[in-house]
C-alpha cells in the first residue's frame, strides 16, 4: 500500500532533520514523507517532537540540520510569513484571534487589501468570504458572518476562522492541524473532519496533530510516528491496529508500561454529592476508596481540572456536599494537606513548582515544621529528607541545592510528587501527572502509582490520554461540560466509548 | 562553583571594593582616613535598615514606595513624643510602632483587597506624608533628644555608634531570617511562585501581611535613627529614601520579579551608594556627576542581574 502513487505526488519531504535547545536534543534524525492531498497524521506523546516539528515547517524555528522539499523545491522559510507566502499555514491548538476583530478582519490579518493604507472593505469582505466558503458547509454560512466579531464567537466557531486565515493567504499547499478537536464538541468535530476531508480533496496536503487514535483513525490515512525526537515509524493507518499504535508511541508493550499490583479497595475516603463550582462543575458526584484509582476523562474545559481545584480548596464551592475522610469541614489547600490530601498541578512551571527555587526547598515547601524547632528551618535536616525521596524516586540532579528549573520535566514531575510523599498525604488528586515528561519518567510515575495505591492510598487522576487511564485506573468517570458521569469499571470501558461519551 | 554561584553579594561586595579604591587612590590624604570610613558606615545606618525592610518586600515579590515617608513621620511622631515628655526609649519605642502600623496598613490592604504593592505604597507614600506635615504643622519639630542623639555620635576613639551596631544586627537577624526559618522559606517561596506557595498551603495572606508590617517596623527603626541624626522631628526629610533602599536591593541582588534577594547584598549595595556620594564630595565632583555615576551603576546592577538569570535557566 505505502509504495503506492508515482514520485510525482509526493508533496512535502522531510529528510534526518535535527534541532536541538541548549545542548539537549529536540529532533535527532526525523524523516517525513506527506503526499499531495493526503491527511497524514503526526503521532508521538508529549515531547516526542511534534510540535518542534511544525514550528520548523511552519518557518517559527529553522533547523539545525537536514533538509526539507516542498514539491521537490528546497524550503527553509525564514519566519511564518514566508512559510505561508510558500504555501505551508499552520492552526494552533487554541487558535490565536483578536477578541476585538471582525472575522473578515481576523482572515486577513496581515494580508489587508489596502490602498494607501486605507483598507478597501468589500474586497476585504469578499476575499474573507471565498476562503471562509471552503471551511464553512453551505447551509451554515450565516453562521460566520463576515462582521461578527471574533469574542462573540464559540471555541469550533474560531477554530474555523483560524482555518480559513490559513487558506486566505497565498496557495495553500500545506495546512498543518494541531490538536484541532481538544476543545469541540462531537457535533463540531464531525463537521470539521467533513472540512479537512473536503481540503483534502482539493489537493492540500493536511498534517495532523493528535493523540486520540480513534479520531486520528476516523480522519488521516497515513501516518508518522515520533518518539524522543526520531521518526520511528510510518505506514497506512488502516494496516495497523490501535494497540501496535499505543506501543510504538511508548517504544514497549502495554503491559510493560502500565503495572498492576492487586489492589484491595478500602473504606471511603472522598465522598462528592452533587458538587457544583463558580461555573465548573455543574454536577459531580464520586465515591473514592482507599487502593483505589478513580481516574476523569474528558475535554479540555470540561471541568476536570475545576473539580480537583474545588476538592483541595483552592475553587470555591457554591453547591452540594463534600466529605474528606468523613469531615465536611472548611476548606483550604492548607486544611487539606492537614487531613492527608494532596493535588498535583497540571501546571508544572506556573504552580507546582517555585522554579527559582532549590530542589530541596520545593519538596519540603509544604511541610517546612518537621524541619527545626520554633519555626526554623535547619539545612542539615532539608537536605536529609530531600536526599530520601531522591534515591526513592530516582529524581537525577546534583543535588539538593540544584534549582528546581533546571531539572528535566520528568524529573521537576517525580519532586511534585515527592512533595506529596513528604507531606505524608493518602488521598492524591492527580491532574496530568504524565504530561510532557519523557517515557522512562512516565513508566516511573504509573509504577509509583500503582505501588501507592497497593499499600491503600486513593487516586484520583485526571488524564487526557485515554491509554493512561484504562491503563492505570480501577475506574473511570467521564466530564463532560462540568457534569460527572458514574464511574464504570476500565473492564468495560474502551477508548472509543470514553472518546463517544466526551465528546457527546 | 555552585557555593560561590550562591553568593549574590559576591558582586556588590566586589564593585564597593572597587569603589572605594578608586577614590583612596584619587583623594588618599582625605578618603583613607579612618574617621571617613566611619562617618560612612554612619551614613549608611538609615538606608541600611530600610533596605533589610525592602529586601523581605522585594523577595516576597512586592515593592513598598511609602519607606522615605514612614521615615519622616517616625522622625515627627518621636520629636513630639518627646515633647509630650515621654522618655528617649519610650519616644524611640513609639515611633516604631507607628512605622509597624504603616506597615500593617499596606501589608492589609495589598494582600486583603489584593491590590498592586506599587499602588498601595504610592498612596501610602502620600499619605504617610500628609500625616507627618499635618503632625508637625508643616515644620521641623526641635525637641530635646534627651540621649537619643548618642545612637549616632562616633564613640569615642574610633568605636562605633550603636546605630551602626544596630543596622548590622538587623542585618544579621534579616539574613538568618529568609535562610533559616519557616516565614522566611515562605517569604521566598511566595515570591518565586505564589501560585506554587498556594498549592503548598502557605497561608499567603498572612506573610504578606508580615512581610510590610516587619518593613514599617524596619522603616521606624530608620526613623529613630535618622531623628537621633537630625535631633529634629523634619516632615519634609527622606523624600526618595526608599529610592535608594530600592537600588541597593537591586545591586545586591535582588530581584523586582521576586524570590531573590540578599540581605547582605543589599546593606553591601547600600554602603557603595554612600561610598560614591562621599567619594564624590572628596573628589569634588558636582552633585551631577555623582546622581549619574549612581544610576549608571544601577543600570550596570540590573544588566549583571538579567545576564545572571539567562545564564542559569
Amino acid at each position: 500500500m505505502s509504495s503506492s502513487g508515482a514520485l510525482g505526488d509526493v508533496r512535502l519531504e522531510v529528510r534526518g532533520v535535527k534541532k536541538s535547545f541548549a545542548g539537549t536534543a529536540a529532533l535527532s534524525g526525523v524523516e517525513l514523507v506527506a503526499r499531495r492531498g493526503e491527511v497524514h497524521a503526526i503521532l508521538g506523546e508529549n515531547g516526542a517532537g511534534k510540535s518542534t516539528l511544525m514550528k520548523i515547517l511552519s518557518g517559527a524555528l529553522a533547523a539545525d540540520a537536514g533538509r526539507i522539499l516542498l514539491d521537490g523545491a528546497p524550503f527553509s522559510p525564514e519566519g511564518p510569513v514566508e512559510a505561508r507566502q510558500r504555501g505551508v499555514s499552520i492552526v494552533y491548538q487554541e487558535p490565536e484571534l483578536c477578541a476585538e476583530l471582525t472575522v473578515a478582519e481576523s482572515v486577513l490579518l496581515g494580508g489587508e487589501p489596502a490602498r494607501y493604507g486605507v483598507i478597501d472593505r468589500s474586497t476585504q469582505r469578499e476575499r474573507a468570504l471565498a476562503s471562509l466558503r471552503r471551511v464553512v458547509p453551505e447551509d451554515n454560512a450565516q453562521r460566520l458572518a463576515p462582521e461578527r466579531l471574533i469574542k462573540t464567537l464559540s471555541p469550533s466557531e474560531r477554530q474555523l476562522v483560524a482555518l480559513a486565515r490559513a487558506l486566505a493567504h497565498g496557495d495553500c499547499r500545506v495546512l498543518i492541524l494541531d490538536e484541532p478537536t481538544s476543545a469541540l464538541s462531537a457535533a463540531d468535530v464531525a463537521r470539521l473532519f467533513d472540512v479537512v476531508a473536503d481540503l483534502a480533496a482539493s489537493g492540500i496536503t493536511v498534517l495532523y496533530i493528535s493523540h486520540f487514535l480513534e479520531e486520528v483513525e476516523r480522519v488521516a490515512t497515513r501516518f508518522t510516528m515520533l518518539r524522543d525526537g526520531r521518526s520511528v515509524a510510518s505506514g497506512d493507518l488502516a494496516t495497523t491496529t490501535r494497540s501496535e499504535l499505543v506501543a510504538l508511541m511508548a517504544g514497549r508493550a502495554v503491559s510493560e508500561l502500565f503495572p498492576r499490583s492487586p489492589r484491595v479497595p478500602g473504606e471511603p475516603v472522598l465522598e462528592l454529592a452533587a458538587l457544583r463550582g463558580t461555573v465548573r462543575p455543574s454536577d459531580a458526584s464520586l465515591t473514592l476508596r482507599r487502593g483505589e484509582v478513580l481516574g476523569i476523562a474528558g475535554l479540555l474545559g470540561s471541568g476536570r481540572t475545576a473539580l480537583l481545584r474545588a476538592i483541595f480548596g483552592l475553587d470555591a464551592v457554591r453547591g452540594g456536599t463534600l466529605r474528606v475522610k468523613a469531615l465536611s469541614g472548611p476548606r483550604s489547600p492548607a486544611e487539606r494537606l492537614r487531613q492527608g490530601v494532596g493535588l498535583l498541578s497540571e501546571d508544572r512551571k506556573g504552580e507546582g513548582l517555585a522554579d527559582s527555587m532549590s530542589l530541596g526547598d520545593n519538596l519540603t515547601l509544604s511541610k517546612l515544621d518537621e524541619l527545626g524547632p520554633l519555626g526554623l528551618v535547619l539545612p542539615a535536616r532539608r537536605d536529609a529528607a530531600t536526599q530520601r525521596y531522591v534515591t526513592e524516586l530516582g529524581i537525577r540532579c546534583r543535588g539538593p541545592e540544584q534549582l528546581a528549573r533546571e531539572l528535566s520535566g520528568g524529573n521537576q514531575q517525580k519532586l511534585c510528587f515527592a512533595r506529596l510523599l513528604h507531606h505524608g498525604v493518602d488521598v492524591l488528586l492527580l491532574d496530568e501527572p504524565t504530561r510532557g515528561i519523557d517515557v522512562g519518567s512516565r513508566a516511573d510515575i504509573y509504577r509509583l502509582i500503582d505501588g501507592l495505591a497497593a499499600k491503600g492510598a486513593a487516586i484520583l487522576l485526571v488524564s487526557s490520554y485515554l491509554p493512561e487511564l484504562l491503563g492505570v485506573c480501577d475506574r473511570v468517570a467521564v466530564m463532560v461540560r462540568g457534569r460527572l458521569a458514574t464511574a464504570r469499571p476500565v473492564t468495560e470501558l474502551s477508548e472509543h466509548a470514553l472518546l463517544l461519551e466526551a465528546t457527546g | 562553583m555552585r557555593a560561590w554561584s550562591k553568593m549574590t553579594w559576591l558582586a556588590p561586595l566586589a564593585a564597593l571594593c572597587v569603589t572605594y579604591l578608586l577614590f583612596a587612590l584619587l583623594t588618599p590624604d582625605t578618603f583613607l582616613r579612618g574617621i571617613n570610613l566611619l562617618t560612612m558606615l554612619r551614613q549608611t545606618a538609615v538606608v541600611g535598615v530600610a533596605s533589610v525592610g525592602m529586601t523581605l518586600v522585594i523577595v516576597l515579590g512586592g515593592i513598598d514606595l511609602s519607606v522615605g515617608s514612614a521615615v519622616a513621620l517616625t522622625t515627627v511622631v518621636v520629636a513630639r513624643a518627646l515633647q509630650a515628655g515621654l522618655g528617649p526609649w519610650q519616644a524611640a519605642l513609639t515611633g516604631i510602632l507607628v512605622g509597624t502600623l504603616a506597615g500593617l496598613i499596606n501589608g492589609g490592604l495589598i494582600a486583603g483587597l489584593r491590590l498592586m504593592p506599587f499602588i498601595v505604597t504610592l498612596g501610602t507614600m502620600s499619605i504617610l506624608r500628609g500625616a507627618a506635615k499635618g503632625l508637625a504643622g508643616e515644620q521641623k519639630i526641635d525637641a530635646d533628644p534627651r540621649g537619643l542623639e548618642q545612637w549616632m555620635l562616633l564613640g569615642r576613639g574610633f568605636g562605633l555608634p550603636p546605630g551602626v551596631w544596630l543596622t548590622l544586627a538587623v542585618g544579621l537577624l534579616g539574613a538568618l531570617l529568609i535562610a533559616y526559618t519557616r516565614l522566611g522559606r515562605h517569604v521566598v517561596a511566595v515570591g518565586s511562585n505564589e501560585r506554587a506557595a498556594r498549592l503548598c498551603g502557605v497561608a499567603v495572606t498572612r506573610v504578606v501581611v508580615t512581610v510590610y508590617a516587619l518593613a514599617g517596623m524596619l522603616a521606624g527603626v530608620a526613623g529613630v535613627l535618622e531623628f537621633a541624626t537630625l535631633t529634629v522631628g523634619d516632615p519634609t526629610d527622606s523624600v526618595g529614601l526608599e529610592l535608594d533602599a530600592i537600588a541597593s536591593v537591586v545591586i545586591g541582588g535582588g530581584s523586582l520579579s521576586g524570590g531573590q534577594g540578599s540581605v547582605t547584598g543589599s546593606l553591601l549595595g547600600a554602603l557603595l551608594l554612600t561610598v560614591i556620594k562621599t567619594g564624590c564630595v572628596h573628589v569634588g565632583l558636582p552633585n551631577w556627576v555623582q546622581e549619574i555615576f549612581t544610576g549608571v551603576i544601577i543600570v550596570i546592577a540590573m544588566a549583571i542581574d538579567r545576564a545572571r538569570q539567562r545564564g542559569s535557566s
